[in-house]
């Protein structure tokens, strides 16, 4: 289990393009594995195209339950929330055995989380940030904070973690992960929120042995071409 | 620290817009293009420049004739059906002679259509912007670093011919993420804006800048002048790609997203022993005629690949004198072929050949 998450709500928040996605569709993965009941809602009111729908298959296959926008993937331009959300709000007795988790869409798409907001406070959440130190507008500690604090401001709620999902996509290094490691400290320190992990994909994450709180992820998400 | 940086193919623009000296953005929101304007919303302040969202797309054009009119770079973006509503200010521009950059990230159409990705709009881009004798420069990236590149020497085209220059991109390429490092981008030398109505501090004669010509003879001759600028546009600012097409049988001709498409579909081919190649247009205006009438005496047939119903066939056959077959390929209204679609219908073809 993903100790870091000790609530049965999780929402996965972060400047658009941060990785939030691929990181949240890992956990589920991982947590239902792990032997949780994991439901993932894909929240994104932002994005029109790669999104957690088109994972829905093998999410599924595993034994996720999916939850999306009725017209994900569609023509329509703004993504409906289906009621069925509520539904994976219910109170459970032991958290340990069940995991929701929330796919927030990049930095003002976390507004759709306040309508949610009185069930997550009575149940308890955990609610991290993502944060790519190679994204042009959170390429510093005092950038990323600012996009913290806008997200914070949209929704109403509090960030409780940061994951540091730095990476280069297919160009990342090594060293490139090893030279997040600073930024995301800097920003765990200036925001007065722990850095949860650091994730990084298997193959450079079996080079990052003496690393603390790494956590591997394979890249699920959509690419094209 | 990596140099490079991890961006969406809209952000690219958007930072290689600023990287430019671009000060002004006047846009409109529209799927699949919007970040460019949030990008520009946030980092435009920081260095002194200015976002306006205005109230509609023609509104924001005739920001953009506005701002160029004073020597300024500007930029507008939106996505086809708010570019269709720019037509009438682009050709204002034309008229005008002012140099702009506008982008295109293609959505599918004709109507409101769709917000998936399409290439729809080439004969728009490159034929039809607007009425008038008329023509602007039109570039087509393939790559979230090309969206950088092509975007800088937008400006610096634009600056240098005094017309608008256009990024056609597309939905996949406007979204997608891949690292850009903007130092590969070049700079040119440009030309002192001597037209600018910037004031003229009691210094020199004032400058106009109109498109209207009280006497028919005065337009036809600003009409000829400014198709001597075309003439030499043609000449010496046409980009294109060459892709295995030495030894090629079959050469594709692709822009774009799609081009990406078929580099894959070529390497599943030449495993399988087909000679193919890849002549991908960068500017789709000019368009790169002579590589292609070269090729049309070595190759054996030309395969034209789009996200349209076709519409790039007829430079095709135009540039290659007819010399050779020419067919298409492409799915349309959003829809993205795959690899394995190019790839059949590349064997068909050569199934035809032998």
């Amino acid at each position: 289990m993903f100790e870091n998450c000790t609530h049965n709500i999780c929402i996965v928040t972060g400047h658009f393009g941060a990785g939030k996605t691929n990181f949240a569709v890992n956990l589920a993965l991982r947590e239902k594995l792990s032997g949780r009941e994991v439901t993932l809602v894909d929240l994104d009111i932002v994005n029109p195209y790669f999104r957690a729908a088109d994972n829905r298959a093998e999410l599924e296959a595993a034994g996720v339950r999916c939850i999306l926008p009725e017209f994900a993937n569609t023509n329509v331009d703004i993504p409906t929330l289906p009621p069925e959300i509520y539904s994976a709000l219910e109170v459970y007795e032991k958290p340990t055995d069940r995991l929701t988790i929330f796919d927030v869409g990049g930095d003002n798409g976390a507004v759709a989380l306040g309508m949610y907001r009185r069930f997550f406070e009575e149940y308890g959440y955990d609610m991290l940030c993502c944060v790519n130190c190679y994204r042009p507008l959170t390429a510093t500690a005092s950038d990323a904070l600012e996009s913290l604090r806008e997200i914070e401001d949209c929704s109403g709620m509090k960030i409780t973690g940061i994951v540091n999902t730095s990476n280069l996509g297919d160009e990342t290094t090594t060293e490139d992960i090893l030279d997040s490691l600073s930024f995301a400290d800097e920003l765990s320190e200036l925001a007065k929120v722990p850095v949860v992990c650091t994730a990084v994909m298997s193959e450079t994450a079996e080079k990052l042995s003496g690393v603390k709180n790494i956590y591997p992820i394979r890249q699920i998400t959509k690419r094209m071409y | 620290m990596a140099k490079k940086v991890l961006m969406k193919g809209n952000e690219a623009i958007a930072e290689a817009a600023i990287k430019s000296g671009c000060l002004y953005f006047f846009g409109y929101p529209i799927t699949p293009q919007t970040e460019i304007s949030e990008y520009m919303a946030k980092r435009m302040p920081k260095v002194g420049g200015l976002c306006l969202q205005a109230e509609s797309e023609i509104s924001a054009i005739n920001m953009v004739m506005g701002a160029a009119a004073s020597g300024t770079r500007c930029l507008t973006s939106s996505s086809s059906p708010g570019v269709s509503l720019k037509s009438e200010g682009i050709s204002y521009i034309v008229g005008c002679d002012l140099p702009c950059v506008i982008v295109n990230v293609q959505r599918g159409g004709p109507g409101l259509g769709g917000i998936q990705p399409s290439q729809q709009d080439y004969y728009q881009a490159t034929k039809a912007n607007g009425h008038g004798d008329e023509q602007i420069i039109v570039l087509a990236p393939a790559s979230v670093q090309e969206m950088a590149q092509l975007t800088s020497e937008a400006f610096d085209l634009a600056d240098i011919y005094r017309m608008p220059a256009m990024i056609l991109a597309d939905g996949a390429l406007g979204q997608m993420m891949e690292p850009v490092d903007f130092e590969l981008t070049s700079k040119r030398e440009i030309p002192e804006k001597t037209w600018a109505t910037n004031g003229t501090e009691g210094k020199r004669p004032k400058n106009i800048i109109n498109s209207l010509y009280m006497n028919p003879n005065d337009l036809e001759d600003s009409i000829i002048a400014r198709y001597k600028r075309y003439d030499e546009v043609a000449e010496k600012e046409t980009k294109y790609e060459e892709y295995k097409c030495d030894d090629a049988d079959i050469v594709i001709v692709s822009y774009g997203i799609t081009a990406r498409i078929c580099k894959t579909a070529i390497a599943a081919a030449r495993a399988k022993g087909i000679k193919v190649g890849l002549l991908r247009p960068i500017t789709l205006w000019p368009y790169p005629k002579k590589p292609l009438l070269k090729l049309a005496d070595s190759a054996k047939h030309f395969l034209v690949v789009e996200l349209n119903m076709g519409q790039m066939v007829d430079d095709v056959k135009v540039a290659t004198e007819c010399k050779k077959p020419v067919s298409f390929f492409g799915r349309t209204g959003g829809v993205i072929p795959s690899p394995a679609d190019v790839l059949a219908e590349i064997e068909k073809i050569a199934g035809g050949l032998n």
